[in-house]
């Protein structure tokens, strides 16, 4: 070996080595991406050693957490984390965080805030540990691996190239150390600090946990095909559209019939974006979609296809959403379908709190891809069990108002009055129209009027605007 | 009248399990609820649980409600099903 050739060791021996080396110290900030869902093994197991060696304080800014991560609460009670900032939360750490837990409110994001914030330097991330499916022994890393055991493959790893490029520090935690160089690669090596090989970092059945299922539930199929009506007549279902579908039984549904009118008019699109299911993958590999751009993969049928189609592409949460000038993929969307929990007679959309008033759920990419698609629908039934879906006010707003351009209700559709045109459009069509008014009088007349939640006056969560403002807080219930 | 336990409904999702159980005379009403929508809709269910043991001159009672969102009409079909089967000789035990 020449004297001076600098060969770089980055494998590391274990979590504890990587902590050491990175400089990890009390009060900063950490990340890790969400793209096992609630298959992932690697906050529990980092946060483990974190605890052991005495570090307190910490910011953990996560893309998402989920069910899987409730041992947090034991490390928020002991001081080890201090802040987080996520794009959802669920489970038994929802809960306990919407009943006080921590002193600092949690800081909700969309996809396209956090990787905006991350990049402009808001969020100072000082060690990030990345799960990865597979790297080489410099970093190179996929969300699946290409030579040998591929049981752990997560698909996408969009959220945690934008921790990857902008961390001060990136740990990979990974499973396969494979031949070099493993390229192409979603995580590159000059962005990686260290690598530790562990034997389990997620289970990729965690990853759908049922929310992207086809449904065969009527209601949904009936919201599905009102919505794709409102897509086939409002000016934008031409030859080269551009679609995304989020998760949700009525949304996915939507693809189904979207499929027959392309058939029937020879109509294909250009690209799909977003989270990619198997249903979205199924009209790309059957020629419908000509690209996917993936910055999560929802299920495994998405985890599958884009190891093996070609245009079928990774795409970081930045390039997915990013709210700054120079443009996100999101602003080149014709239509978007999106699913909520909740829509008031402003047209505000909640996706992060239950009617309950506790945290359920993610902000995601919402707010990113109706603000900026040409066209927003909210899908969403009229009444979910005993609880109207269109109210005065939404507990949470998460998607303000005027992104939205369509609610499609199983009791009729409300276009945003903001939208004389699509009005028009649509009511040409023959489309059942009545105004969201009508619709949240309808629910309420089928349920009765629920009675107001409670709320303290502690603030447990801030929802930050997708350009960065607080656009909405979370209070801590009162029972 | 109340002469035997009796249940009606079910844990389905929009529905509700109504469980009566027989009584001292004197004993009164008594409704242990459970619902998804206890906050927004706890009153209204004891009321309409109420209102129907009243309707049917149950006078004592102890009722068992677990609800998973049902809509008031499924309620009092539930209800009135519970105390028609607690009320009758020939009851079938479900």
């Amino acid at each position: 070996m020449k004297a001076t050739a600098i060969r770089t060791n980055k494998l590391m021996d274990s979590i504890e080595v990587a902590i050491e080396r990175s400089g990890l110290t009390d009060g900063m900030t950490i990340s890790f991406h969400h793209h096992f869902r609630n298959g992932d093994a690697i906050i529990n197991q980092v946060m483990a050693v974190i605890s052991q060696k005495g570090i307190k304080g910490l910011t953990i800014a996560a893309s998402s957490l989920s069910d899987i991560h409730a041992p947090l609460i034991e490390y928020i009670d002991r001081g080890i984390v201090k802040r987080i900032e996520t794009s959802g939360l669920r489970g038994e750490l929802a809960n306990s965080i919407s009943n006080g837990l921590m002193e600092e409110p949690i800081v909700f994001r969309s996809h396209g805030n956090r990787a905006e914030a991350i990049a402009s330097r808001e969020i100072v991330i000082d060690v990030a540990f990345l799960g990865v499916p597979a790297c080489d022994d410099m970093g190179n890393a996929n969300g699946f691996n290409r030579d040998g055991d591929n049981s752990a493959a997560c698909g996408s790893l969009g959220y945690a190239m934008v921790d990857a490029q902008y961390a001060n520090y990136v740990v990979l935690l990974t499973q396969h150390i494979v031949t070099y160089p493993n390229t192409p690669c979603a995580i590159k090596q000059n962005q990686v600090d260290g690598i530790v090989k562990l034997d389990y970092i997620g289970d990729p059945k965690g990853i759908s946990s049922g929310a992207t299922r086809y449904s065969t539930n009527p209601k949904d199929i009936k919201i599905a095909k009102l919505a794709c009506d409102v897509m086939l007549n409002a000016g934008l279902f031409e030859d080269g559209f551009s679609f995304q579908t989020g998760t949700g039984g009525a949304s996915l549904a939507v693809t189904r019939f979207l499929k027959e009118h392309m058939d029937s008019k020879n109509i294909r699109a250009s690209f799909a974006l977003g989270g990619i299911t198997s249903q979205i993958v199924k009209l790309h590999e059957a020629g419908y979609v000509k690209k996917l751009l993936d910055v999560q993969s929802f299920d495994l049928d998405a985890v599958k296809s884009i190891q093996e189609n070609p245009y079928h592409q990774v795409v970081d949460a930045q390039y997915y959403a990013t709210p700054a000038a120079m443009g996100g993929a999101v602003n080149r969307l014709d239509m978007v379908v999106l699913s909520a929990l909740e829509v008031d007679v402003n047209f505000n959309v909640n996706v992060l709190t239950g009617s309950d008033g506790i945290i359920r759920g993610a902000v995601g990419g919402h707010p990113d891809t109706s603000a900026s698609a040409q066209l927003s629908i909210i899908v969403v039934p009229l009444v979910r069990g005993r609880m109207p879906s269109i109210l005065a006010r939404v507990n949470t707003i998460v998607t303000s108002g005027d992104t939205v351009d369509v609610v499609v209700t199983d009791q009729g559709i409300a276009v945003n009055p903001q939208r004389p045109d699509l009005i028009a459009r649509l009511a040409n069509a023959g489309l059942p129209l009545c105004s969201i008014e009508e619709l949240k009088e309808r629910a309420e007349s089928i349920t009765g009027t629920p009675v107001a939640i409670q709320y303290t006056n502690r603030v447990v969560g801030v929802v930050k605007h997708r350009t960065g403002y607080t656009l909405d807080h979370i209070y801590q219930v009162k029972r | 009248m109340i002469i035997c336990d009796a249940i009606a409904g079910t844990l389905e999702s929009s529905d509700i399990l109504i469980q009566i159980f027989c009584v001292e005379d004197e004993a009164g009403i008594e409704i242990h609820l459970e619902s998804a929508v206890i906050y927004q809709f706890g009153e209204q269910i004891r009321k309409v649980i109420l209102s129907e043991l009243q309707a049917a001159g149950v006078k004592s009672a102890k009722v068992r409600a677990v609800d998973r969102g049902a809509l008031d009409c499924t309620i009092i079909a539930r209800m009135r099903t519970a105390i028609s089967r607690a009320s009758s000789i020939h009851n079938e035990q479900v």
